[in-house]
């Protein structure tokens, strides 16, 4: 278990890479929060650090700093570094009504970024299921680092649930992006907007994602493009049109 | 999983004038049956999608069964078979062609 | 919990929510003979990705949306059917929510209803399904805050569980029955991961009364706790639409306010009868017995109504 009040190793180097004149971010049980300074004002900063798993408090309170930036206004963005467990499984956390919490982080968040300050995940460890739908994908632009390696459920596991041999799997895994592991695949999807290139600079980078942040959702048409989600975009752009009565329907 | 295709020829139409109707659920044990009215009277296509394999017999005396009891003539029914015993199929077949007779 | 059938009418209002299937659940919930489908299910557009695990396909992907109308307003609605892959998000399932949210800016609906009946993501497409999570709750907050109420009506065999439990945290309004089960890991997940000394999920006591209707509506985290038919789901789909709160910094402000106090308040609590006792609940053992009449006598007795900043 790493010292969870001290960044790792991999948080720190991130850190210093966007912060060449310090920061005033500080990592307390896994949680990440704080701000720097950044270009021509500040850049927020939350998130969560050596694969934590993200429980009621962790959400509330980083919940509760996404609310402070917005409050303050004036446009600051957020970046939400992301290397966690999934959600916590626990039965006080459910009993607490942990979807509540996940929820209203990713609704913070989501907000923030309507009200002007343009929210942008990192992913550069773990990340899973809840948790992952909280932060990382919660934000408008989200990138992740090479070696960032979320998933929804590990391939193991998706053996025990679907009764499908491992061997078979992970056959299917290599020519089927849809439910295999890893980066590359949710890249392909469309969840994963873009991976940095680690031989430049990581403030640059984040600054031009900042910059150049779609101001609607691209996800399913990246999910097209890439051929991961080869029918998500067109299916909603249909319920649109028929919803909209742009279409003459048959019976 | 196993495709499965029957074509029939019927003495009449199914009476009624809906166009389709769709009943049942794609479940361990259950089925969805989807009927449209899109062929001509004397003349019923069965194509069905089961999870099960090996059973092409059955699935051809229900559907026999089901064409000659009700004459569902002018109808395209798709199933989507989530491994239904025999006597669900024949359910929901009946069901369906209640729905599609409603004026 | 036993399920008494409700009623020996056959009247479409007095089934039970519970045992109907979604396009049963959406003819009782809306005006007569109203409901319209998009993508319907001689559209055929079914899972590309569930041949693959020899699994079959249904029409509709699980998931039905259309418009219709309820009291004479017009609504949008989306089913999940959840006896098929568990009423899971697929690919196909997830993005025929997320047209119909997108839709919404411009047909300018009364509301949008989620009718909820979901195990999470389905793990065959589990990147689409995720991916699918997502997109609905940011495209809900959109929604919301054009002020279209976005309400959620949970009372499913499947439950509201996994990313349906964000997405239904995502609403401004639920909706709840006694079967209706809202959270994120379910039962088996956290005895699967944790051990049954965690959560023993073949208690079924202790699944209800952690993660069931009346604890929900208990604790704030649903608006109204109704009885399982298809017409007290109806009743209470009406009456939410005026009061469903827009989606903006003040209310997440009282919410941010709510779950901080729930956590001061509670967090140190090992059952939820614990919770009910500190609510003012005089007879905590005795709730899950209450009939929907009583609950809701017991809820105006408490000292504190529960609030729903969301």
């Amino acid at each position: 278990m790493p010292d969870e009040t001290t960044p790792s190793a991999r948080l720190a180097a991130i850190l210093a890479a966007l912060f060449p004149d310090g920061h005033a971010v500080a990592v307390a049980d896994g949680l990440v929060t704080g701000d720097g300074p950044f270009g021509e004002g500040r850049l927020a900063v939350i998130g969560i650090d050596s694969d934590t798993a993200l429980g009621i408090e962790g959400a509330c309170l980083l919940a509760g700093r996404v609310l402070d930036v917005a409050r303050a206004g004036g446009g600051t963005p957020i970046l939400v570094l992301v290397d966690s467990d999934s959600q916590r499984m626990s039965r006080r956390d459910e009993l607490l009504g942990l979807n509540e919490y996940l929820a209203h982080l990713a609704k913070a968040l989501l907000l923030a970024d309507a009200q002007g300050h343009p929210t942008i995940g990192l992913l550069y460890g773990h990340s899973a299921a809840g948790a992952f739908i909280a932060t990382a994908l919660a934000t408008r632009v989200l990138a992740a680092l090479p070696g960032a390696h979320p998933s929804v459920m590990d391939l193991p596991s998706v053996a025990r649930v679907t009764k499908l041999p491992l061997e078979k799997l992970e056959a299917m895994a290599r020519s089927t992006s849809v439910f295999a592991p890893g980066l590359d695949n949710m890249v392909r999807t469309g969840a994963v907007q873009v991976t940095l290139d680690p031989a430049k600079p990581l403030g640059a980078q984040v600054a031009a994602l900042i910059a150049e942040a779609p101001t609607s959702d691209t996800r399913d048409a990246l999910g097209r493009e890439r051929g991961g989600r080869p029918l998500a975009h067109d299916i909603a752009a249909r319920v649109m049109r028929e919803a909209e009565g742009r279409v003459v329907r048959g019976v | 999983m196993e495709k499965l295709s029957f074509r029939h020829a019927t003495r009449t139409a199914l009476p009624g004038t809906r166009a389709s109707a769709i009943t049942g659920v794609v479940a361990s044990g259950n089925l969805e049956v989807l009927l449209e009215r899109n062929l001509a009277p004397d003349a019923c296509h069965v194509e069905i999608d089961t999870a099960i394999n090996g059973y092409g017999e059955v699935w051809a005396a229900v559907v026999a069964d089901f064409v000659a009891r009700r004459q569902p003539g002018g109808l395209t029914i798709t199933i989507n078979d989530g491994g239904a015993r025999p006597d669900t199929v024949s359910l929901r077949l009946a069901q369906g062609a209640r729905l599609m007779e409603a004026p | 919990m036993d399920w008494k059938p409700v009623a020996l009418s056959t009247a479409p209002l007095d089934q039970s929510w519970y045992e109907a299937s979604a396009r049963a659940r959406l003819a009782g919930l809306l005006d007569a003979d109203t409901f319209e489908e998009f993508i319907g299910p001689a559209q055929r557009m079914m899972s590309p990705h569930l041949p693959l695990f020899e699994l079959p396909r249904a029409f509709d992907d699980g998931m039905i949306v259309g418009r219709g109308r309820l009291d004479g307003r017009d609504v949008l609605v989306a089913a999940q059917e959840g006896r098929f892959m568990g009423g899971a998000f697929g690919e196909i399932h997830g993005a025929k929510l997320v047209g119909l949210l997108r839709a919404a800016l411009a047909v300018k609906p009364a509301a949008l209803l989620i009718l909820f009946d979901t195990g999470g993501v389905r793990l065959q497409e589990a990147n689409a399904g995720e991916t699918a999570i997502a997109e609905i709750m940011r495209a809900i907050a959109v929604t919301r805050a054009a002020g279209i109420p976005v309400i959620g009506l949970i009372g499913g065999r499947a439950g509201c569980y996994g990313g349906g439990g964000l997405i239904a945290g995502t609403c401004a309004h639920l909706v709840i029955s006694e079967g209706g089960r809202l959270s994120v890991s379910g039962p088996e997940v956290i005895e699967t991961n944790r051990g049954a000394e965690e959560f023993d999920s073949r208690d079924r006591a202790l699944v209800w009364r952690t993660m069931g209707g009346k604890h929900r509506r208990l604790i704030g985290a649903a608006d109204a706790f109704v009885d399982d038919t298809i017409g007290a789901f109806r009743a209470a789909a009406l009456a939410a639409i005026p009061t469903a709160p827009t989606f903006d910094l003040a209310s997440l402000e009282a919410e941010q306010a709510r779950l901080e106090a729930r956590l001061a308040r509670f967090g140190d609590a090992q059952d939820a009868t614990e919770i009910w006792g500190r609510l003012g609940v005089n007879d905590p053992a005795a709730v899950p017995g209450l009939t929907t009449e009583a609950f809701d006598t017991l809820l105006d007795s408490l000292p504190e109504r529960p609030h729903h900043a969301r």
